[in-house]
């Protein structure tokens, strides 16, 4: 496997023995600068991956706090365009950070799926989660992404049975990501039991780290589910903050501390989630 | 099904594709699901219990076959439009007289069935005008299962009496905020519900869109309307006839009738999109193959109304139930082979269409039916009078009078 950004970040989380943060914001929420300074703020405050949300008008998968990012993103003008730049920017600042681009099909289609390819390749976007291409759609995007050296993250849920598992790893790359629910983001929290023999059953098939996400909003459920997974994501519970720093809808002094702080504090969580082996 | 290499009936593809439309683009905790309803709608097919059982209900509950009407008054009005000169005979598909009032039981017999047969225990739909949450909590009713219709806060309150009627017969509403407030809005939220509840849950899709292999069942469902159409025609004119219409917005109704027709070239077809305030104007319609272009939502590849950044837009019709950005994608297939011709009526054609029904024939059409209507007023008169066209009348306006008053200015 060739070495990505993505396969040598989780290689210095497991190295340190622990899982790795990854962070989900939208792009473009609440304005284009401020989310430019809250993904830029993400690294030093503790986050080893960013997944940046690519804003739809239609996002089935998502619970009501992503669906408002995403909605206070296109009311301020964000386009796939100007989440590409957004990465740009950012890359000119740091070069070892993964960013993942996540959302669903269709902006990306119209784009044009080769010209986005070159673009995000040249942006530098490491891997793509675009959740309504199960494998069953893997020539759309996920062979093109692949064949142009970005990596292909794919979903796994709890309906994805031993039969079907082979089939969702077979082009899977960078990491994956298993959703703890039966759900949308930012619903019931996961029953950390459950997961970790989700995780395990996972990892019997596959090499890739395997992250966990849906429903994880705290450093202790961070540390819970981080035991056994490679990766932690939270994404609503960093959206809600922002939302909740927000005065009439726009960005405040608060915007960007309110989430650094959040992500500082599950920074610890992560880091404590194998205290014990490492004494 | 017929089939033949040269057949235009053979899709969709085993992998749900119509050309390159349709498909299976759904997240991948509903992907086992969606696997899970196509084997089950496999077997069924196979089974013969299952279609007398459909059959049955279709004849006993719902009041199949629905009349094939001949519309004497419409057609002497189109005469006299004509100049005398021709004026095709206009027939109606009485899909209204169906119980519940449209063509969507059609499709609610056949899923509920489905439903049952997969041991689900709860039903949830999406509705725009009321039509199909009507229908399915209809169906849920008769089999004693719980249901939840999702429709959109907008439409909730421009079809009150169809939201009293789901709650009468047992349904919990539930108005979506989310967007606009419209059918597709209800539709995200239909899928959220689903992905939550997907052991014990059946999602009753009201139209021939969304993931494989809904177009195409639902298409099956309402077929029955295609092959009624041609049986009853045939034995009163010993011939089929020379066009068949109907209103298109996921498009259930139209398929159902068109299908049958599709290895008949004698026959022209005309699928009817809705105008809104004119297809030039932006963001003032619901027609997605006349005004916007191929996308990806709610699991199928098809024509949608979207912007330059593939952002999907709400569109607008008078009639809540064409009020839908999105198109079932074997019509987008029909529509770039040639074989069907769809066109656009405006929302002023189909009130003026809705009231000339009414007036000459004594059948208040649903506002939906009525832009079929429209595009047989101005087709009529250009053919010769031994011509004739069937139109799907496929819903009755009752549901309607209340925003057909608001629009001509009464207060009832």
């Amino acid at each position: 496997m060739t070495e990505t950004r993505i396969s040598r970040r989780f290689a210095k989380t497991a190295a340190e023995n622990r899982p790795a943060l990854v962070t989900f914001v939208t792009a473009g929420d609440p304005d284009l600068e401020t989310s430019l300074a809250i993904v830029s703020a993400l690294p030093k405050a503790g986050a080893d991956v960013i997944e940046l949300g690519m804003p739809f008008s239609d996002p089935m998968a998502d619970g009501p706090a992503i669906q408002a990012a995403g909605k206070r993103a296109l009311d301020a003008g964000q386009t796939l365009a100007k989440t590409l730049d957004l990465v740009r920017r950012f890359r000119a600042t740091d070069a070892a950070t993964p960013i993942v681009l996540m959302g669903y099909y269709n902006p990306i289609f119209i784009y044009g799926v080769d010209r986005f390819l070159t673009d995000a390749t040249a942006a530098g976007v490491d891997g793509l989660i675009v959740v309504d291409l199960p494998p069953e759609a893997d020539d759309e995007l996920c062979l093109p992404a692949r064949a142009a050296g970005i990596n292909f993250v794919r979903l796994a849920t709890p309906t994805t049975d031993d039969k079907r598992l082979p089939s969702v790893l077979a082009n899977a790359s960078g990491f994956v990501y298993y959703v703890s629910i039966n759900g949308i983001t930012g619903s019931a929290a996961p029953d950390a039991g459950l997961v970790a023999a989700a995780v395990d059953r996972i990892k019997r098939h596959t090499d890739l780290p395997v992250a966990v996400g849906f429903g994880v909003r705290t450093a202790e459920q961070a540390r819970e589910i981080g035991r056994n997974a490679d990766g932690v994501v939270v994404g609503s519970a960093l959206v809600g903050a922002i939302a909740g720093s927000l005065a009439d809808g726009r960005a405040t002094e608060a915007t960007v501390p309110a989430v650094a702080r959040l992500v500082e504090d599950l920074a610890r969580g992560v880091r404590a989630a194998r205290a014990r082996a490492a004494e | 099904m017929t089939t033949s290499f040269n057949s235009l009936r053979n899709g969709p593809d085993e992998r749900g594709f119509f050309g390159n439309f349709g498909g299976r683009f759904v997240a991948e905790t509903l992907m086992p699901l969606i696997l899970e309803l196509e084997d089950a709608w496999e077997k069924a097919k196979a089974d013969p219990t299952f279609a007398e059982e459909l059959k049955s209900l279709s004849v006993d509950y719902a009041g199949r076959p629905s009349p094939l009407y001949f519309a004497e008054r419409l057609t002497e009005h189109c005469r006299a439009l004509s100049g005398g000169k021709g004026g095709a005979e206009i027939w109606f598909k009485r899909e209204e007289l169906n119980h519940t009032g449209s063509h969507k039981i059609n499709n609610c017999l056949g899923q509920i069935l489905l439903a049952r047969r997969m041991g689900k225990t709860r039903i949830i739909a999406e509705t725009g005008a009321g039509q199909h949450g009507v229908a399915a909590a209809t169906v849920s009713a008769r089999f004693g299962l719980p249901c939840m219709v999702y429709m959109g806060a907008t439409d909730v309150e421009r079809q009150k009496p169809n939201v009293f009627r789901m709650r009468l017969l047992g349904a919990e509403v539930t108005a979506v905020t989310s967007g606009a407030g419209t059918l597709k809005d209800a539709m995200n939220e239909a899928l959220r519900d689903w992905v939550t509840n997907v052991e014990d849950t059946y999602y009753l899709i009201g139209t021939a869109a969304g993931p494989h292999p809904y177009p195409v069942m639902v298409r099956d469902f309402q077929s029955v309307i295609g092959i009624e159409t041609k049986d009853q025609f045939r034995a009163v004119k010993g011939r089929l006839p020379d066009a068949v219409l109907a209103c298109v917005g996921g498009g259930s109704n139209a398929i159902g009738m068109f299908h049958p027709f599709l290895d008949d070239p004698e026959v022209a077809i005309y699928g009817v999109e809705a105008g809104g305030h004119g297809i030039d104007v932006p963001n003032g319609h619901a027609a997605s193959m006349n005004g916007g272009r191929p996308g990806v939502l709610h699991g199928n590849r098809t024509y949608l109304l979207q912007d330059a950044d593939g952002q999907i837009l709400e569109g607008h019709s008078i009639s809540a139930g064409l009020d839908y950005p999105g198109v079932g994608p074997e019509h987008s297939w029909l529509r770039d082979s040639g074989r069907v011709t769809y066109v656009p009526a405006t929302d002023r054609e189909a009130l003026d269409a809705f009231q000339v029904c009414t007036k000459l024939e004594g059948i208040i059409p649903a506002l939906e039916s009525s832009h079929a209507i429209a595009e047989a007023l101005k087709l009529a008169p250009t053919m010769d009078k031994d011509k004739a066209i069937v139109v799907c009348l496929s819903g009755r306006g009752d549901k309607d009078v209340f925003s057909v008053a608001g629009y001509l200015g009464e207060t009832i």
